[in-house]
């Protein structure tokens, strides 16, 4: 076998190719990096949009809409934004502003996520009492927070079928599912537990898969 | 700055390095903190603030803007955002750098690929835990609750359609199925 060079990121993506003719094309061209007035406007978008998570959003916007980056960049950005605390779009979106456009991307990604869905969620504030008392108003909030919570299920679900990763990353990523949604486990001690765990296996697949030492 | 503002800003700095799991994950801390130890806030006023926030678009993390704005008005609101956001947001940058400049190592590359599946894990469990607190009401609320969650992750799975329409269906579903 010859020793390819262990180019791009990670090893699995590129490793099990399997096509899946139902998924939307991943590897079409970039397109060139944003300023910082197009993360803001970006951004502001997904943070205006987002419901029941922006971190949704983002995905789509920045990965299907304007192919800023890869499905595999964006997954990593965003498990390096849930593993350090915060919320997990936010560090995103620092960390991907800086990438792009250095500190006023970061600003700039940063105040676009923010501003907007604060103005209007002080506005609910403020107006809130007029409405928590129609039954319409409730039932359709409550409509809402399913469907959303579907999003962030679907979401997560389109994500791995885009990156394709290997059965014993599916297997960590499950047991993650699981011992935060069921058992009830610390999110701290989860990341500490399987992150080293996933990380071990995704250089176990490297060695095995390119015959290159990580 | 004085008084509770000040009060404010501290509480949130502390919080925010330990808020691994970004804002949901605090909340226990912050009802512990600003309902039982400090009485800034009723408990009924931080649920109905919480609420707000979950339904509201955007970042649940701007709950913390709702309590500095019921304890300290404007002054408060902003003295809890710079709080919380700020140490995240110098430690985000910080992490980015390093990895800007590892960028051709193979451990940090093994290290980004490693983290991908624990979080998407966690966010798929985030959607669980959601969906699972908003499947309440009779038996029939519900199966109609389950239903609109369970048709919205297949639609936002499965299809290229913005999820604006899925959240769209599940509200109009909710208000023709859910209203008592």
């Amino acid at each position: 076998m010859t020793a390819r060079p262990l180019a791009p990121a990670s090893p699995w993506v590129e490793s099990v190719a399997v096509p899946k003719p139902s998924a939307p094309p991943v590897d079409l061209p970039l397109n060139p990096p944003p300023g910082p007035a197009q993360l803001f406007a970006a951004f502001a978008k997904a943070g205006l949009m987002g419901f029941g998570g922006a971190q949704v959003w983002v995905r789509r916007a920045l990965v299907e809409e304007r192919r800023w980056m890869t499905e595999r960049d964006y997954a990593e950005i965003l498990g390096l934004g849930q593993v350090l605390p915060g919320p997990n779009v936010g560090n995103a979106a620092v960390m991907i502003g800086r990438r792009f456009a250095g500190l006023p991307g970061s600003f700039a990604a940063t105040g676009g996520l923010y501003l907007f869905p604060l103005i209007v969620l002080m506005s609910l504030v403020l107006l809130w009492q007029e409405f928590a008392d129609d039954p319409h108003v409730a039932a359709f909030m409550h409509g809402l927070a399913c469907a959303a919570a579907g999003m962030v299920i679907g979401n997560g679900l389109r994500m791995t079928g885009r990156l394709r990763p290997p059965p014993e990353l599916i297997a960590i990523g499950i047991a993650s599912t699981l011992a935060a949604a069921w058992l009830r486990v610390p999110l701290p001690l989860i990341v500490l537990v399987l992150g080293p765990v996933s990380i071990a296996a995704v250089v176990w697949r490297g060695r095995r898969g390119t015959g290159v030492g990580a | 700055m004085t008084g509770p503002v000040w009060d404010l800003f501290l509480f949130f700095l502390k919080l925010s390095l330990v808020a691994v799991g970004g804002a949901n994950a605090a909340v226990p801390s912050m009802h512990h903190e600003v309902v039982e130890l400090r009485h800034w806030m009723t408990d009924a006023a931080f649920s109905q603030g919480y609420a707000l926030a979950s339904a509201a678009p955007g970042p649940n993390v701007l709950f913390v803007a709702v309590i500095g704005w019921h304890v300290a008005g404007w002054q408060g609101l902003a003295a809890s955002l710079i709080g919380f956001l700020g140490p995240t947001f110098i430690l985000a940058w910080a992490v980015a750098m390093l990895t800007q400049r590892l960028a051709g190592d193979p451990r940090m590359a093994a290290l980004r690929a490693g983290l991908v599946p624990v979080a998407i894990g966690l966010i798929l469990a985030t959607g669980l835990v959601t969906g699972a607190a908003a499947a309440r009401g009779t038996g029939a609320e519900m199966a109609v609750a389950v239903l609109i969650t369970f048709a919205s992750a297949v639609v936002v799975w499965r299809s290229n359609l913005s999820p604006l329409w899925a959240l769209l269906g599940g509200g109009v579903l909710g208000l023709v199925l859910l209203s008592q």
